[in-house]
């Protein structure tokens, strides 16, 4: 793991009116690290993701990209950054194929404003193949036609695919039933064995034990702690998640075990 | 969109011996798709021959080369309104002003070329004023979508109204305008000579072949499936015949002698919006608005500006549409635009099988759906029925066209395709 954190983010507040949607978060991921954001609804961990996507704007802290100050206005900016999100409604045309929505709205095209098709097929087809996705069997086949893992895995090959740095999964085992969840956690796994920052955020803390390297607590808008999945347990996840105090690491009283079921 | 479905695996091209096996395959495939409801425009076509033939028994003059000739130009002016109605359609928004707005385009072209005025203009440019005039007013109208946020349905009923008192108040004093013009009255009055007419077969087929080719090439080259080389094959023969066919029957009319103009231009504005629609990025992402908009903001593409786009095309054809209908009277009067004009145009579009909700349709089935609607009113018309029996069965055409594929995509849906 780099010393450097990839993505950094130190003091970050964010309000919408009088509500304080995140105050004073910090929070950091390494290139080939996992980091789970994990939270109860109303946490704060979309609209952290959201400022970092460059989708909402942040009233105070600082971004750093490679140990580098930066300033995310809109999404163009991120994915310049290599910063690529993958949301929880996937993002995908049904219409169109594979290949279609792979390159959506960074169609290749020659002088003659045509589309190059051949390239992009077999660029795709490529992709795929180096997240070992093979359940897809044609990559001309409608997204319609997909199962929702299928989809996730489109929509996460769609992210790698433009030489970037950070992929940031929104809950991408929520709808998909046990074995499409294990694909979907064995491709996030390759990810970050190929050296990429995967920020994943999910509700379902079995799939965040199976996969993560760290984990990151927020409570109301406060980050509550910071977890190396190997040295913590699930219960003490869960009552940070429930009761956590914004105390940085140290200091979770050791309490009511039977909220950890 | 769903024709092109295929199990070729991605990066594996066929090799020779597995040929043999492709040939079976297609035929086991297209049993496949009928099973599945994959029809294309199969029942289209199939449909379009039952009523050629019923009208060759009804009526006596319907089988002719004239007649052929004839339903050519007349549904050449419907055939471009329907081309525009596919991209709005593909957007899942719809236009209803394009009936009146091909109104505007005639009155316009008329008005620009009327000799002895202070602004008679050549044809060609008065018709480039007339479709940018359209194109001008789809923008505007589009802009109101688009940006504004009004329903495409409530901004377009307001410019059929307006569009259809602004006809009215001009040419309730002029009463008729005539099209003196030779250049514009050629556009549905022109027939080429035989050999021309040839050369002009031979110049699409060749085209044709040479695109083909062109593509099978590039996946060559880029290593990637050729998928259903039996098909390519037939799809050429399809166009060469059909080519070469309407050349051969129009050759043979007798009255006026000779391919049609008209006819030419509706296949380079087929072959022109095609490209657009699915080699173009632009195409890709109405087809991708139409069918994710949300995914498509989120893409990067500039939602607004695709819808403002299409609904210029949507005007420049309705305009290009008008300037035809009107050459073909040679005249403009108080009925120009009016009548099944519209309603006609998004049937054959329908018809044709492009979805009304969005991102599915192609640019073809405007053609299609125009050519069913024409021959059967000129059918009806040449066997002697009334105006009546005419809207009932394009009706009854149009509600089984639609059921048909309603009930070929559930079908779809059941076996996972």
């Amino acid at each position: 793991m780099s010393e450097t954190p990839l993505l950094q983010l130190s003091g970050l507040s964010k309000s919408f009116g009088s509500v304080h949607a995140l105050t004073d978060v910090d929070f950091a991921v390494h290139g080939g690290e996992i980091m789970a954001l994990v939270g109860d609804n109303g946490a704060g961990k979309s609209t952290l993701i959201k400022c970092v996507a460059g989708i909402h704007g942040y009233d105070d802290g600082e971004i750093y990209f490679n140990g580098e100050p930066v300033h995310i206005h809109g999404p163009k900016d991120a994915a310049k950054l290599g910063i690529e999100v993958v949301y929880q409604d996937l993002a995908l045309c049904d219409n169109l194929d594979v290949v279609q929505n792979m390159y959506l709205g960074r169609e290749r095209r020659d002088w003659l404003f045509r589309l190059k098709e051949p390239a992009m097929e077999q660029r795709t087809a490529e992709t795929l193949k180096s997240l070992a996705v093979t359940t897809i069997k044609s990559v001309r086949q409608p997204v319609a036609s997909l199962s929702g893992g299928q989809r996730q895995s489109v929509a996460v090959a769609k992210a790698v695919q433009w030489n970037s740095k950070l992929v940031i999964l929104d809950e991408p085992t929520a709808a998909l039933g046990v074995a499409q969840t294990r694909q979907v956690l064995e491709l996030v796994k390759r990810l970050a064995d190929q050296g990429l920052a995967v920020v994943l955020i999910s509700h379902n803390l079995h799939d965040v034990f199976e996969v993560a390297t760290r984990i990151t607590v927020l409570r109301l808008g406060r980050d509550v702690g910071v977890y190396e999945r190997e040295q913590t347990t699930q219960q003490q996840v869960v009552q940070a998640i429930t009761a956590g105090i914004p105390t940085k690491v140290a200091g979770i009283p050791e309490t009511t075990p039977e909220l950890a079921s | 969109m769903s024709s092109e479905v295929d199990v070729a695996a991605p990066g594996i091209s066929l090799p020779e011996e597995q040929e043999a096996e492709e040939e079976r395959g297609l035929w086991r495939r297209a049993l496949d798709n009928v099973r599945t409801g994959n029809l294309g425009i199969l029942p289209i076509v199939i449909g379009l021959a039952l009523i050629v033939v019923f009208f060759s028994f009804k009526a006596t003059n319907f089988f002719t080369a004239d007649n052929f000739n004839n339903i050519i130009v007349q549904m050449a002016g419907l055939t471009m309104l329907a081309f525009g109605v596919v991209f709005v359609l593909l957007l899942g928004e719809i236009d209803l002003s394009i009936g009146y707005l091909s109104g505007i385009a005639a009155l316009a072209v008329a008005e620009f070329q009327l000799p002895g005025s202070s602004h008679e203009y050549p044809g060609l440019v008065a018709i480039a004023i007339a479709v940018g005039l359209c194109a001008l007013i789809g923008g505007v109208q589009g802009s109101v979508v688009a940006f504004v946020g009004v329903p495409s349905f409530v901004v377009t009923l307001a410019g059929l109204l307006i569009w259809q008192g602004v006809i009215l108040q001009v040419l309730e004093i002029k009463g008729v305008i005539v099209i003196q013009n030779n250049l514009i009255n050629n556009l549905a009055n022109y027939y080429f000579k035989a050999n021309a007419g040839w050369i002009i077969a031979a110049a699409v087929t060749g085209l044709y072949a040479i695109g083909t080719l062109g593509g099978v090439i590039g996946k060559r080259r880029a290593r990637v499936a050729i998928r259903r080389p039996l098909l390519i094959v037939a799809k050429f023969l399809g166009v060469a015949v059909a080519c070469f066919g309407t050349v051969a029957i129009s050759n043979h009319a007798s009255v006026p002698k000779g391919l049609p103009l008209a006819g030419v231009l509706v296949v380079i504005f087929l072959v022109g919006l095609t490209f657009l629609a699915k080699r173009t990025p632009f195409g890709r992402h109405v087809y991708a608005v139409g069918g994710n908009a949300e995914a498509a903001r989120r893409a990067g593409i500039n939602v607004a500006r695709i819808r403002v786009i299409v609904f210029m095309i949507s005007g420049a054809m309705a305009g290009v549409g008008g300037v035809i209908l009107a050459a073909r009277l040679n005249s403009v009067d108080l009925n120009v635009g009016g009548g099944t004009l519209l309603l006609d145009a998004i049937s054959a579009a329908v018809i044709g099988g492009t979805s009304l909700f969005g991102g599915r349709g192609e640019v073809r089935s405007a053609l299609i759906g125009a050519l069913v609607i024409a021959t059967v009113s000129n059918g009806l018309d040449t066997a002697g029925y009334k105006t009546g029996t005419i809207y009932i069965v394009t009706g009854v055409i149009l509600l089984l066209a639609v059921t048909l594929d309603t009930i070929a995509r559930r079908l779809q849906v059941r076996s996972g395709r």
